[in-house]
């Protein structure tokens, strides 16, 4: 019997070094894993960053990989949740002709209803921005293909979550 | 802002002063205590070489005859000491061939540091001359890698590297090092790395797990110990010692484990895994708690794991959390040090013994005594035994020899018959199974410890893969005896295509040159053994030789390693012929 699958948001502290992004993706490439989204930033703390990556597999798995992660060096510390116990977005961006802004009047709703954002127009094209979740980043772009889209991308996603990750005092222990 | 992430709590000493990067790369390793280094110069490392050449009388260069050769000899000095073990090689093809020994030396768990040459940093990424992403290629098999482009990350990036690669698990660092940053100068301070904040190296014991480990251990009907590397990396063979006997557990080894306690110990009872003893194996599937202490259950000791151990409890003592759970799962895992953890648990143990649990290993020792052992230790057909050379050796050595073997029917064949009184004795490339391994890491080996009796045992496959460094062994002097058992195959291969694969031998045969005259070449003293009673005296003659000698010994062409668990099969389903 095959072990159930689930999506898992993992994330990851580190200290911010070149090279740990590489370390990293290469203990899911090992086991065959496909990354779903993987998103690196700046963290609550100064100085470390955070990887915040979404993969499907079964939670024996999660577990291993965890533990293969948190034995890198440069690695503080790594948590993964299920998406009940995170909060979490998907940011993406749409390029689109700006005559189509007047041509078809059914746009200006898709933006409204959406609650998309236009972050600048000229008399070209028109930038519309939408945070959110999956489904309703591709709700529009289901929506909004059918006048066409000039340019397309969507971000990793970003996730925080709904129980402490003490971090802070994890590095204060160490500085004592 | 950057942020403090080492801790250095020895202050400095010196005061600063303004040298090279290479001339401070120098000074790193002198003050890690380095004395000696393996390596290969080239372009990119010049620099480094040309310091080398002054520091001559404070630091021992070995160039080997190829890197990989580099990396076992490091490996070799490591094993035998617990020492971290360093090598040196220039940019492009010096560097990955740095990566078999670094690869060998991630899955063993050995401490290595290797310094690779670099192009200048701003010919990075244009596909300069001997320019090869050697930080890239070497990730998945560091435990930390890094690279330099300026001088005044030197001593940070060493005192880092050094820490990392003894501390907790320990395991090969890689440096890579860009020739502009060689030539640079800078004020050189060094200070040591006593912790990194993002890196936990040895977990807090736990005293709840200890405490449970111990109550179910005291309950044991049937327990059975079996301890692997992580024994003698932490330095914990007195205190495994005290727990064996005052617990009074029958207790096997992995092939890494080998010699923590001695071979002739009474409760030890040998090796587990697929060329394992056959008591050990069998009775893994029959003892009601097995302890395992510093090993990684790797397949080739657990056989199927659907079937491995079941109705036992498992206990873990373990110092990489990462290994909880990973194979097999865990009752009671205690994280930690194994010297800190064992010392924790023996006061807890009750004094015991299994008079009739143990005597149901004596009972298999003897069918497999019967079966195979006799055989191959006291044979009455004509052609000689693998099993007979280690006999011979064990006599005249007395057990004390440190035994170093390469991969192979022949590997197996030295676990299973060397005889260790002490400890770090077994040097072998266990997880990786490196063909070629031995003779460079014997060459390490003896350098490490050269008051110790090294014998490199190998096959006529491995030998080859590695056969040039006689002529490191012919010009550092090394005393290393030399034993190639020469069955003219591949033999391990040629096993499994004989029980797997219908006796189609394909590719294993080996046309082989005359190896006396080769070591000859060399000046390394040498004799070929192809008759019984030649072996003693050939053996007398290669211990009392002062200095290298190489002794050839034919053997059987076709003779087989027994037991053995077939591949997918479980450890009780292990086949004595």
């Amino acid at each position: 019997m095959e072990a159930e699958k689930n999506l898992y948001t993992v994330s990851v502290y580190t200290e911010n070094n070149i090279g740990l992004l590489n370390r990293i993706s290469a203990i899911f490439q090992r086991r065959h894993i496909n990354i779903e989204s993987l998103n690196t930033s700046a963290s609550e703390i100064e100085g470390v960053s955070k990887f915040t990556i979404v993969v499907e597999i079964t939670e024996d798995q999660m577990k291993k990989i965890i533990g293969q992660i948190e034995k890198q060096v440069e690695v503080i510390k790594a948590y993964f949740h299920k998406d009940e116990d995170t909060i979490y977005q998907e940011s993406c961006l749409f390029k689109i002709k700006s005559d189509l802004l007047f041509d078809e009047r059914q746009i200006q709703n898709i933006i409204k209803e959406s609650n998309a954002r236009i972050v600048t127009v000229n008399k070209d094209f028109f930038v519309l921005e939408k945070s959110g979740r999956r489904e309703e980043v591709e709700l529009l772009h289901r929506e909004l293909s059918v006048f066409g889209i000039l340019q397309f991308t969507r971000s990793g996603r970003i996730a925080v979550t709904k129980d402490a990750m003490e971090i802070s005092k994890m590095l204060l222990a160490f500085n004592n | 802002m950057e942020a403090e992430t080492i801790k250095n709590t020895q202050k400095s000493s010196q005061q600063t002063e303004r040298i090279s990067g290479s001339e401070a790369i120098i000074k790193c390793l002198l003050a890690e205590g380095v004395d000696i280094l393996y390596g290969y110069p080239g372009g990119a490392i010049m620099p480094v070489y040309d310091e080398l050449y002054k520091y001559q009388d404070k630091i021992h260069h070995v160039l080997t005859r190829h890197e990989q050769g580099a990396t076992h000899s490091a490996q070799g000095y490591a094993r035998i000491s617990g020492k971290v073990g360093v090598c040196i090689a220039t940019s492009g093809p010096g560097a990955t061939n740095l990566i078999t020994g670094i690869a060998d030396a991630q899955i063993d768990s050995t401490p290595m540091v290797c310094i690779t040459g670099q192009v200048a940093s701003h010919l990075l990424g244009s596909d300069a001359f001997q320019e090869t992403d050697i930080v890239g290629i070497s990730t998945p098999v560091t435990k930390w890698n890094c690279q330099i482009t300026k001088a005044s990350e030197i001593p940070e990036v060493f005192a880092k590297a050094f820490y990392i690669a003894k501390s907790g698990r320990p395991g090969p660092v890689l440096i890579d090092i860009t020739k502009d940053a060689q030539f640079e100068e800078f004020d050189f301070k060094y200070k040591k790395c006593n912790g990194i904040r993002s890196y936990i190296p040895v977990p807090k014991l736990n005293n709840a797990s200890v405490e449970a480990a111990a109550t179910l251990i005291n309950e044991a009907k049937k327990p059975m110990i079996v301890w692997g590397q992580g024994v003698s990396l932490g330095e914990a063979e007195a205190e495994f010692k005290a727990v064996v006997e005052k617990a009074g557990i029958p207790s096997a080894w992995t092939i890494l484990g080998a010699g923590a306690i001695p071979t002739s110990h009474p409760l030890n009872i040998g090796m587990v895994g697929m060329h394992g003893n056959y008591a050990p194996n069998v009775l893994t599937n029959e003892c009601d708690v097995l302890i395992a202490i510093g090993m990684r259950f790797d397949d080739r000791v657990t056989g199927n794991l659907a079937t491995y151990a079941k109705q036992a409890k498992i206990i873990h003592f373990e110092i990489d959390p990462a290994e909880v759970d990973k194979n097999v799962k865990t009752d009671v895992a205690v994280l930690g040090d194994a010297k800190e953890s064992l010392a924790a648990l023996l006061p807890l143990l009750q004094e015991k013994t299994y008079p009739e649990w143990h005597q149901k290993f004596k009972d298999l020792y003897a069918t497999e005594f019967e079966k195979v052992i006799k055989n191959d230790l006291h044979p009455t057909k004509e052609g000689l035994t693998m099993g007979e050379v280690l006999k011979e050796i064990n006599s005249q050595t007395k057990g004390d020899a440190a035994i170093v073997s390469d991969v192979g029917q022949h590997q197996m064949i030295a676990c299973r018959y060397a005889n260790f009184n002490k400890t770090r004795s077994n040097i072998t490339s266990g997880g990786l199974g490196t063909m070629g391994f031995g003779l460079p890491a014997a060459i390490g080996a003896k350098m490490a410890a050269p008051e110790r009796e090294v014998i490199s045992i190998s096959g006529d496959g491995g030998y080859q893969m590695t056969i040039q460094e006689l002529g490191t062994i012919f010009q550092q002097k090394a005393g290393v005896k030399i034993v190639v058992l020469n069955n003219e195959f591949l033999g391990m291969v040629r096993q499994w295509q004989q029980l797997f694969f219908d006796k189609r031998y394909a590719s294993t045969e080996m046309v082989n040159p005359d190896f006396v005259a080769i070591a000859k070449g060399y000046s390394i003293d040498a004799q070929k053994v192809t008759k019984r009673e030649e072996l003693k005296e050939a053996v007398a003659k290669m211990i009392n030789t002062d200095g290298p000698y190489f002794l050839e010994v034919c053997v059987e062409k076709e003779d087989n390693v027994f037991p053995m668990v077939p591949s997918g099969a479980s450890v009780s389903d292990i086949r004595l012929e």
